[in-house]
């Protein structure tokens, strides 16, 4: 149990309360962040700016609140929807399976796997679009899910790598064979022991392979899906270019806190079972 | 072992299912007591079975309309979509409002077997083309064939000429003095505060390359060499006036643009709108005029709605909604003698500036057109 | 139940469905760049493709990913780095999940994003103009290579923040503080411990960016309209244009060259990290 917090800590926070030091506000991170911030930032601000005038260049939410009216939207988001969801099923059941049993069975295979799941980078999305279309039998070509199905190639370069490292991050074996020993079948040991300790770095693959889905438009586009990516590129009303950028606008802003939302769920959870342990 | 055998039996029983499925969709004649295969019919008769009167029973039977690439602000499309819709009481289904002739094209193949499969395409004329070569079309002749010229049809009804319109220069009247042809942009120099844009790269957009062509022909070129005009915007590049982005309405109100050159149809849909100082024109030094291309799919989920549609477009209400949206419906000289065009709607085309004959490149000419403009345009346009 | 059969089997559902993933298109685009429209086989599309336009496209794709490979993918180390080791949780948990939508980001949108902040009427360049720091009236502009280049940073650096932090993690504070107590300075922690343990991360990290790159194909293309040749691009335009309707399988063969160029990266890397993972150990 100890054990199992120390490593909590080092996963989820920031080493240098471990080391009980006090950081002094360095002048490098300071220059850092200042021209990290003006270069994300100031194009989104532009882009806000934009969006907030209206067509004679007067200050107006109008771009912004027309946009639930729109054709198309709705559909567009139940699209990217199902697809993120198809995409999480078949990773939870192939990827993540996979993945814990190299390292606990096959170690010496652990460099090969890092090889084949970095291989989807030398594909770039417009090829394999490419030859899918040409290559897939109808029935296929025919579901939106084909594009899951490749999302799930697209992401894992980072699926992978973010649970090969959280499952190195952890003593798997001990912790298995201790669950093993305790009379715990597989499922059991998978379920309760190994899958909460890989809770960071699973919830890392959620929020990558999520803003994958939700931002990917070549191949979408190209396989005639209107997901939300391409919606946006698409959606023209009448002839006021306000409102196309509110949409882009929009559809980072609100993925991106969607995201974070996923995310925070997460630590207030840990931090109640860590004050419930605490209080034991 | 068992289990990757249960996989490959379930794949094979889902692939037999789904075939079977396909099969029966395919099928072209309808369930019921209709005995006429619309996808089979080439043209109308006055009476029987094959007479306007049992084409819209037939197609208010299928019920569905699947169309694809037509944004609702092009040539009026909105209206036509709204129009049919209105009439006949069929639901049109729009799909991919923003995708290219080669997108449609491409989901004649893509989608066959596929319920939302597209009924109808309208692309450039090359790509129509392309499409009877690959034997994607039908034959079909509509009521009013005879009022469309020879030269904008082919001969066996596979595909139509339907609207078009001329390679115009819109100007911010707000923002620059505009000039008035090709030959001034070119003469400007930076100080001018031209920042002259197309709509997209000619590379990739027909009227980008027609613009292109009508730049050739107002600088010494002509529909048969395209390189003067590849020069052109090589001179405005040098000069600082040629802004290289995708030229829209959104760049405009923002300022990034205030001359753009592009059909006079969409400038007058899709910029004017939103901008009171927007002035569209044809230049005087050169009127390229396009049209685009209808065809029917042979493989049409919904073959008599097809057909009930184009017969729609055809007719005079529906070439006078294309009138409406500033574009020049194929049959506008027929209608103009039999004084079927709308007046009101006439007058706003823009016209064509005194002294000018008004070209129309062949099918074989854009395409040496884009082998040229393809071959030149990044190493002398871009800075290299 | 594992222990009972042939560990291979397990993971085959896996390398099944991977091969069937990559593999198929992979052969596709062979075939289909093979071939002519018409469907017999020719040598005539790659050969095409290895002259004039699309030779200086892929010219151009090659030298475009390589400068995005390496420059954000230091800026994105020193970034993530700063992430780390900073106080503030809720900085991280921000960050992580902003990288991750911005490395998705791209296209029209975040072409418009920076003709609204650096175009000639751009927020910046207002700013700067008020200042006679005009950058356009100093040579600079947003549509040219170095331009696109620019705006590539900004889904690329997010990339490289994605792909580095893990690695961070892997740096145990335990080693600086030892080495610390050893006497040694900042300088020679980096040198002999920080670097070599991040090394061969930040060569993955760079062959993701460069993978990344090469493949983006929807911002170039809305900020520059082809007066920038790149191979994805005229893969766009032959197959999803305007203009050319007969020309697909030129397509096609273009997309072989890409696999080729990465695949020849992918090999590099592969000895530039075996070299890098000896200091490991």
């Amino acid at each position: 149990m100890a054990e199992e917090l120390a490593l909590e800590e080092v996963l989820n926070e920031s080493p240098v309360r471990r080391s009980g030091r006090r950081r002094r506000p360095s002048l490098w991170r300071t220059v850092v962040f200042l021209f990290a911030g003006l270069y994300f930032l100031l194009p989104i601000y532009a882009g806000m700016k934009f969006t907030l005038q209206d067509i004679h260049g007067h200050f107006s939410f109008g771009a912004i609140t027309s946009l639930p009216h729109v054709a198309g939207f709705a559909d567009a988001f139940w699209l990217s929807m199902r697809l993120a969801g198809a995409t999480l099923v078949i990773e939870a059941i192939l990827v993540v399976p996979t993945a814990i049993y190299v390292h606990l069975r096959l170690p010496r295979l652990r460099r090969l796997f890092e090889f084949i799941t970095i291989l989807p980078i030398v594909f770039p999305p417009i090829v394999l679009i490419l030859g899918l279309t040409r290559a897939a039998p109808l029935w296929i070509r025919a579901s939106p899910y084909m594009l899951s199905a490749e999302y799930v190639i697209l992401s894992l370069p980072f699926v992978y790598r973010s649970l090969d490292a959280g499952l190195s991050a952890i003593d798997l074996k001990t912790l298995t064979e201790a669950a093993r020993s305790l009379g715990g079948n597989w499922v059991k040991t998978v379920w309760r022991v190994i899958l909460p300790n890989l809770r960071p770095a699973l919830l890392s693959a959620l929020v990558l392979s999520m803003a994958l889905v939700l931002g990917e438009y070549t191949m979408a586009s190209l396989d005639l899906w209107t997901t939300i990516p391409v919606w946006i590129v698409q959606f023209q009303q009448g002839s006021n270019g306000h409102i196309q950028i509110a949409a882009s606008m929009m559809g980072l802003i609100v993925t991106w806190v969607l995201l974070t939302v996923i995310v925070s769920i997460d630590r207030t959870e840990a931090r109640r079972r860590k004050a419930t342990k605490a209080a034991l | 072992m068992t289990f990757k055998r249960k996989i490959g039996a379930t794949l094979a029983a889902g692939a037999t299912m789904a075939s079977l499925t396909l099969v029966s969709i395919s099928g072209s004649a309808p369930a019921g007591a209709a005995t006429v295969n619309w996808s089979k019919v080439t043209h109308l008769t006055k009476s029987g079975p094959t007479s306007l009167a049992a084409l819209v029973k037939a197609a208010k039977k299928e019920g569905k309309l699947n169309v694809i690439a037509l944004p609702r602000n092009w040539a009026n499309y909105g209206a036509l979509l709204d129009g049919f819709h209105k009439k006949y009481g069929i639901k049109i289904t729009s799909a991919n409002p923003d995708g290219s002739s080669a997108q449609e094209v491409a989901a004649l193949t893509a989608d066959r077997g596929r319920s939302s499969a597209p009924d109808v395409i309208d692309v450039g004329t090359s790509y129509a083309l392309t499409a009877q070569q690959q034997g994607l079309l039908a034959s079909y002749k509509v009521q009013t064939w005879n009022e469309i010229p020879a030269s904008l049809k082919d001969a066996g009804g596979q595909w139509f000429d339907d609207y078009g319109g001329f390679v115009a220069i819109g100007c911010n009247t707000a923002a620059v003095t505009c000039p008035t042809s090709f030959q001034q942009m070119l003469a400007a120099k930076a100080s001018s505060n031209y920042k002259i844009g197309l709509n997209n790269s000619p590379l990739q957009s027909n009227s980008a390359l027609a613009g292109v062509q009508a730049a050739a022909l107002a600088n010494g070129g002509s529909l048969d060499n395209v390189k003067p005009g590849v020069d052109f915007f090589a001179t405005l590049a040098k000069n600082g006036t040629f802004v290289p982005t995708i030229a829209n309405v959104t760049t405009v109100e923002n300022g990034a643009t205030n001359i753009v050159i592009w059909w006079d149809y969409l400038q007058a849909t899709g910029i004017s709108p939103s901008l009171g100082s927007w002035k569209v024109f044809v230049p005087s030094d050169a009127a390229l005029g396009e049209y685009y291309s209808q065809a029917i799919s042979k493989t049409a989920p919904h073959p008599a709605t097809a057909r009930l549609w184009e017969e729609y477009l055809y007719s005079v209400t529906g070439q006078n909604l294309w009138l409406q949206g500033e574009a020049r419906p194929v049959e506008l000289a027929y209608m103009q003698a039999h004084n079927q065009a709308n007046k009101a709607w006439l007058a706003k085309l823009p016209s064509l500036p005194a002294g000018t004959t008004p070209q129309y490149p062949s099918t074989a000419q854009i395409a040496a057109a884009a082998t040229v403009v393809g071959n030149n345009w990044a190493t002398e346009v871009g800075a290299g | 139940m594992f222990r009972a059969i042939f560990p291979g089997i397990a993971v085959a559902p896996f390398l099944i469905y991977t091969f069937l993933g990559l593999g198929v298109p992979v052969i596709a685009v062979v075939i289909n760049a093979f071939h002519s429209q018409t469907g017999k086989f020719t040598t005539a599309n790659i050969k095409l493709v290895t002259t004039g336009i699309y030779r200086l496209g892929m010219y151009n794709s090659i030298k475009l990913s390589l400068i995005t490979a390496i420059i954000p993918g230091v800026l994105g180390v020193f970034l993530a780095y700063a992430i780390h080791t900073s106080r503030s949780s809720w900085l991280r948990r921000l960050t992580t999940t902003a990288s991750g939508v911005l490395a998705n980001f791209g296209g029209v949108n975040l072409t418009f994003m920076f003709i609204a902040t650096l175009g000639s009427t751009g927020v910046l360049t207002a700013w700067l103009a008020a200042v006679h720091l005009n950058p356009w009236n100093h040579g600079f502009s947003l549509y040219s290579f170095y331009g696109v280049a620019f705006v590539y940073l900004y889904f690329q650096i997010p990339l490289m923040v994605l792909v580095i932090t893990p690695a961070l993690g892997g740096l145990r504070p335990a080693w600086r503080e030892a080495a610390q107590n050893m006497g040694a300075s900042n300088w020679r922690y980096w040198r002999y411990v920080g670097v070599p343990v991040l090394l061969p991360s930040v060569l993955g990290g760079m062959l993701l960016l460069f993978g990344s790159s090469f493949a983006a194909y929807a911002t170039a293309q809305s900020l520059t309209t082809g007066i920038i040749a790149l191979a994805p691009i005229q893969i766009g335009n032959l197959l999803d244009g305007n203009v050319i309707s007969n020309e697909v399988n030129v397509g096609f063969a273009i997309a072989l060259g890409m696999l080729v160029v990465l695949t020849v990266t992918m090999v590099c890397y592969g000895l530039v990290r075996r070299r890098a993972s000896k200091w490991l150990r």
